[in-house]
């Protein structure tokens, strides 16, 4: 075979990417309702992508997917194939648990446990039975939190005693603690002010170097500032969200492919 | 159109607003005013009997010697059993009921029947008891009896409270905890039950108390009026404070009398003091984060 099909041609690329995370014609239901409509997205390793889209379109439930939270909600179900590092999360055997140990999570408002600030950090060590030096990973994830400096001093003292961005980078330090292949974030922001998102935004470029991000954002301004690549999703007549754009982010704001992106971007709609 | 100035008629609805105050304030305070009635009375028959002495004598034929101590101690002793028996028991069903079966036609039928349970009359219970505890399995007339009989009272409030305190525990820090990776029975042993305990505490003394104050299961499984000693052990006969106030009251002599006032100022003190470590120990946990 000289000719290779196309489909053989864009594995062949995925392999060349190193793709982490693949997102294969999912869909999410929430009993009847069709929360999100047949996107795939592949998410290369090291990098951050960002999906941006109205409100209610879906960006939520499909980041909730991809580490099995939506199992919470007893309707929800899926349709399609997530591949974390070439395996199905959906797949009959998959473990829940196990892939939410690996794929961590930050989420919209800063939900720290009514504990000290070092108990926060050790608690997902902990209870995936941890048994190397407690104190050691906690100040490494601290440091790669880049809050260790504000709180060294004071590990013993109740985390809401933070202010809502240190609680936000504490929550992310909770979720390095456990080294995470994956990240996902949504809208981590959302409940700060534009000092502590900048912050953040920082903190997400960092991280970048060894980890992989996948946030949901409302602000189109972050998801230029932090993201790699943008996927732009929009939603349905019957509400259902899919996705409209998949690209570099530098792409998707300077030249979209699509007019419904551009009327997006441009803040015509949305 | 604008609504006139006689319309509105300002004068006649703050009129209103004032005699409403003064009616809720009459309400509460004839409320009040019975219950302080009814504790100065029992007060100045029970105060001059209430002193060391009668706390730490036993009961007498002779009214002037009769004393509470093995009535105070085996309400102390059952209630301590009670609360061991019910707080797992209660705190084991509010999960189940909260985490792992909350809806669903079995959820429902469970939820039902322990809001009936709470509102059956405290001497079915008894009958329960003595059928299952004293006869069936043989425990006699003793404390385990009463205070499995009691525990079973008080259960529905154990449960409904430990389902309220933990209905309370917000959403976004189970989340937080499944997030990393934790089973169900880590997210609830770490993250829930600590949320919740002040909340489950809090309902376990109010059934304390509830406890404290009931005596007709007690006295249908058999718990006897007059002992002269202190119980050995669960499997021990023995009174509680309410049986042994009802007994003095039942008595023809006016001494007896005297000293059930003094009982009753000692079970009202106790009861006190139970609500108000339940109040320190809730602002305690909570102000602790």
């Amino acid at each position: 075979m000289i000719m290779t099909t196309t489909a053989q041609k864009v594995e062949a690329e995925k392999v060349e990417k190193d793709i982490i995370l693949d997102i294969q014609e999912l869909s999410v239901y929430y009993g009847k309702f069709r929360a999100v409509n047949g996107v795939s997205i592949p998410v290369e390793r090291h990098k951050v992508v960002s999906l941006i889209g109205p409100s209610g379109c879906g960006k939520s439930t499909l980041l909730r997917s991809l580490n099995r939270m939506n199992d919470l909600i007893p309707t929800a179900r899926v349709e399609g194939k997530v591949l974390f590092q070439g395996e199905d999360l959906y797949a009959p055997g998959a473990d829940p648990i196990d892939i939410r140990f690996r794929v961590g999570m930050v989420f919209q408002k800063p939900n720290p446990f009514p504990k000290s600030i070092y108990d926060n950090v050790a608690f997902g060590p902990r209870i995936n039975g941890f048994k190397g030096k407690l104190d050691d990973l906690v100040e490494e994830s601290l440091r790669q939190a880049a809050l260790w400096d504000e709180v060294k001093d004071r590990l013993k003292d109740s985390a809401y005693a933070l202010s809502g961005g240190q609680q936000q980078r504490l929550c992310i330090a909770r979720t390095l603690a456990v080294r995470p292949e994956l990240i996902l974030m949504d809208e981590p922001c959302s409940a700060l002010d534009p000092i502590a998102t900048l912050a953040i935004e920082d903190l997400i470029h960092q991280l970048q170097e060894q980890y992989t991000i996948v946030i949901v954002t409302h602000n189109m301004q972050q998801a230029g500032r932090v993201s790699d690549y943008t996927a732009f999703m929009n939603m349905d007549a019957d509400r259902a969200g899919y996705l409209v754009e998949y690209d570099a982010t530098q792409q998707i704001f300077t030249n979209p492919q699509d007019k419904r992106t551009e009327d997006y971007i441009s803040g015509r709609f949305g | 159109m604008s609504i006139s100035r006689q319309e509105r008629n300002l004068a006649g609805r703050r009129r209103g607003d004032r005699i409403f105050g003064f009616v809720g304030l009459g309400a509460t305070v004839l409320g009040l005013l019975v219950l302080v009635v009814l504790i100065v009375d029992v007060a100045k028959d029970g105060l001059p009997n209430l002193n060391w002495e009668f706390i730490t004598s036993f009961p007498s034929r002779r009214p002037g010697q009769a004393g509470i101590l093995s009535a105070l101690v085996g309400s102390i002793y059952m209630l301590s059993l009670v609360a061991l028996i019910a707080l797992p028991l209660g705190v084991g069903a509010a999960i189940f009921l909260e985490e792992y079966e909350k809806r669903g036609w079995l959820a429902s039928l469970i939820q039902i029947n322990i809001q009936n349970l709470a509102g059956v009359p405290s001497v079915v219970y008894g009958l329960l008891g003595l059928g299952l505890f004293v006869r069936l399995l043989g425990f006699e007339r003793s404390l385990l009896s009463g205070a499995l009989t009691m525990a079973l009272l008080v259960l529905p409030i154990v449960i409904i409270a430990a389902q309220e305190a933990i209905k309370a525990v917000p959403p976004s820090l189970r989340e937080a905890a499944y997030a990393l990776g934790a089973t169900k029975w880590q997210m609830i042993w770490h993250v829930v039950l600590p949320s919740a305990f002040p909340g489950i505490l809090t309902g376990v003394i109010l059934a304390l108390s509830r406890a404290i104050g009931e005596s007709a299961p007690l006295i249908t499984i058999g718990a006897l009026t007059f002992i002269a000693f202190l119980p050995d052990g669960p499997f021990s006969p023995f009174t509680v404070l309410p049986i042994q106030i009802f007994n003095w009251v039942s008595r023809p002599q006016a001494g007896f009398h005297d000293r059930a006032a003094a009982g009753i100022l000692l079970l009202l003190a106790v009861l006190l003091s139970m609500n108000a470590i339940a109040v320190y120990l809730r602002n305690k946990l909570q102000r602790k984060w």
